[in-house]
């Protein structure tokens, strides 16, 4: 991609006597300065990321006990507790999230690349993709809420679930996309010549082809699930109790983390410190689990 | 997003030479394929139409007004969310005075090789994880570690440049200004990864040419590579715009849900986010009518700023091709 200087340095046409070009001096200080500087830039924009996951450590690691993942989050002025419900709630939510939003994107991407590649279509949903992923998460929310808790009647993970499959369609279709459009054509034309109908190539040739690269796309979208908080307070809501049915309210271990942020008991806050490290502790092992298996930028 | 994507376009309508759908499955199939993905587009529409469809009440109540008006109470059910656009845009634009010089700064860095490419690597992949971490958590790091940190050097800032409108009101510990800190944190993977993309896939002969005619690197960098991916660049910030708009939970515990506009930074203020995480749970009536109103406005705010972004950036990508 990149030329360095010394190859170009080091080209076959030295000048004897005058092996390379300096420039002057203030232009090689301003050079020395500027670089400088972007490596300040860089050094900054690290700094929040170190600091967040050192007090994340810190805060949270101490709390972090098995009562914890056993116990049912505590009343204020309660000592100890836990948050099952809230982690089951939150694989729930994700689950259900996924199951609207893969099925879809996965669909959605087969069409883009195998009926309708690069058609007016194709090109329009590819837009609309893009600024489907830019809606704020906030938007999602409340559109699940109009459209599954007004009519319903209840808050409830299904509500979520909604909520979150608008979020991660974007991520689902862009990365199924990519996957698909990486087999070579040679495969198709292989799978059509021994007499495939196009359902059978997709479904047993193309689709298996692409599957590390949905399944990447699936754990990065249930990344973004789990940590989102602003579309599930409208839909999910909370609970202080497990739940036994997905139409219920149901506690999710992002909604937990804001409830006992700004709530002034001690022992909340520490719980809500506990909380984030668990989410963030997930988000990044699914997010490193998912670039060290494609090697691949997404976003 | 990536460019070299160099996988031959033949797609599998043409490797069957003639697409005949004959079959029912396959015709089926087709059609399910291709609903869905009308679908996308009906979902934006229909985002909007659900959103509409509640705000009614307000719309027909308070009309544009609704905008300009300062007032939100409840008890005598008159709304005006002027306090809340006004703090939605200023604490973007301030996010992105914070955010921009030093995006760009490491999306240069990124892109040249000051050092590298085994060291690079990593530093790209941090850079990358600063999105992957929750609004929840930036809102509760803000609140327990950023403000007591920050506070010292903001009681500083007033004292010396009090003078200045934007200072004048002693710091606050929930305010715009550490808002704002906190989004430029949250958008600069942005702006990073996409400023990035575009300088890396910028064709090597610009370099060349610049280094044949005796620029120095940092020359190359200002004068030729930056104005050549600032189509990118550009897209990249209206991105990020998009995003700190929208930003919802870190706003929401950070700012300090003020109802009036204060023109110093230091003071509480809100966004319509905040507004509406905040009032949604005891909401109801016009109430509730008016927050679905203040996010139809915010809605209607980032598509327009991410369709432009999105030009933007498909525009720089046509002239690559």
């Amino acid at each position: 991609m990149t030329v360095p200087n010394d190859r170009i340095a080091n080209s076959a046409f030295k000048v004897s006597g005058n092996p390379q070009y300096v420039p002057s001096p203030t232009r090689g200080l301003f050079g020395k300065v500027m670089t400088g500087l972007v490596v300040l830039c860089a050094a900054l924009a690290l700094l929040p990321l170190g600091s967040i996951l050192y007090t994340l450590l810190v805060n949270g690691f101490s709390r972090l006990t098995p009562a914890v993942f056993t116990e049912l989050p505590p009343p204020p002025l309660v000592d100890g507790g836990g948050f099952r419900n809230a982690i089951v709630g939150t694989l729930l939510t994700s689950f259900l999230g996924a199951l609207i939003s893969v099925p879809f994107g996965v669909l959605t991407a087969i069409y883009t690349t195998e009926f309708g590649r690069g058609n007016r279509l194709s090109q329009f949903v590819r837009f609309c993709t893009n600024v489907l992923s830019g809606v704020p998460s906030i938007i999602a929310g409340l559109f699940a809420y109009g459209v599954v808790v007004l009519i319903t009647g209840t808050f409830s993970a299904v509500a979520g679930g909604v909520a979150l499959a608008v979020l991660m369609a974007p991520i689902v279709i862009r990365t199924a996309e990519e996957g698909l459009k990486s087999i070579p054509p040679d495969v198709r034309q292989a799978a059509v010549g021994v007499g495939a109908t196009n359902f059978q190539a997709i479904s047993r040739i193309i689709l298996p082809a692409a599957l590390p690269f949905i399944a990447t796309g699936v754990t990065l979208a249930l990344a973004r699930a789990v940590g989102e908080t602003a579309p599930l307070l409208f839909t999910a809501l909370f609970n202080q109790y497990d739940v036994n049915s997905v139409w219920q309210p149901t506690a999710t271990l992002s909604v937990l983390i804001y409830n006992f942020a700004i709530s002034p008991y001690k022992n909340q806050q520490e719980l809500a410190w506990a909380a984030a490290l668990v989410v963030v502790g997930l988000i990044l092992i699914v997010s490193i689990i998912a670039r060290v298996a494609t090697r691949r930028k997404v976003y | 997003m990536t460019p070299q994507s160099a996988a031959p376009e033949e797609s599998l309508i043409q490797a069957s030479s003639k697409f005949h759908p004959t079959r029912l499955i396959d015709r089926v199939f087709y059609w399910l394929t291709l609903i869905l993905a009308i679908g996308i587009g009906a979902v934006l529409v229909w985002i909007t139409f659900s959103l509409l469809n509640i705000a009614l009440p307000s719309i027909r109540e308070f009309g544009l007004g609704f905008l300009t008006q300062s007032v939100w109470n409840p008890v005598t059910d008159s709304f005006g969310a002027f306090p809340q656009v006004y703090g939605t845009i200023v604490s973007a634009i301030l996010a992105l005075l914070f955010a921009v010089p030093i995006g760009v700064g490491v999306a240069v860095f990124l892109s040249e090789d000051f050092l590298p490419r085994k060291i690079l690597t990593p530093i790209a992949f941090l850079v990358e994880l600063l999105a992957a971490i929750p609004s929840v958590v930036y809102g509760l790091w803000g609140i327990f570690v950023l403000i007591p940190a920050i506070l010292p050097l903001l009681r500083w800032i007033h004292s010396v440049f009090g003078w200045i409108p934007f200072f004048s009101t002693p710091p606050s510990t929930r305010q715009m200004f550490v808002t704002a800190l906190v989004l430029s944190i949250m958008i600069l993977p942005t702006i990073i990864a996409i400023s990035r993309d575009t300088l890396v896939s910028l064709p090597p002969q610009l370099r060349q040419g610049a280094y044949g005619l005796g620029a120095t690197r940092w020359e190359t960098i200002l004068k030729v590579l930056l104005p050549a991916a600032l189509s990118g660049i550009i897209g990249s910030v209206m991105l990020a715009l998009g995003r700190a708009l929208g930003e919802t939970m870190a706003a929401a515990m950070l700012i300090g849900n003020a109802n009036r506009v204060n023109i110093s930074f230091f003071a509480p203020a809100s966004t319509i986010a905040a507004l509406i995480a905040n009032q949604f749970g005891e909401a109801s009536g016009l109430q509730r009518s008016s927050l679905f109103f203040a996010a139809l406005v915010l809605m209607l705010l980032t598509l327009a700023v991410n369709m432009l972004a999105e030009y933007i950036i498909s525009r720089f990508q046509e002239v690559e091709r």
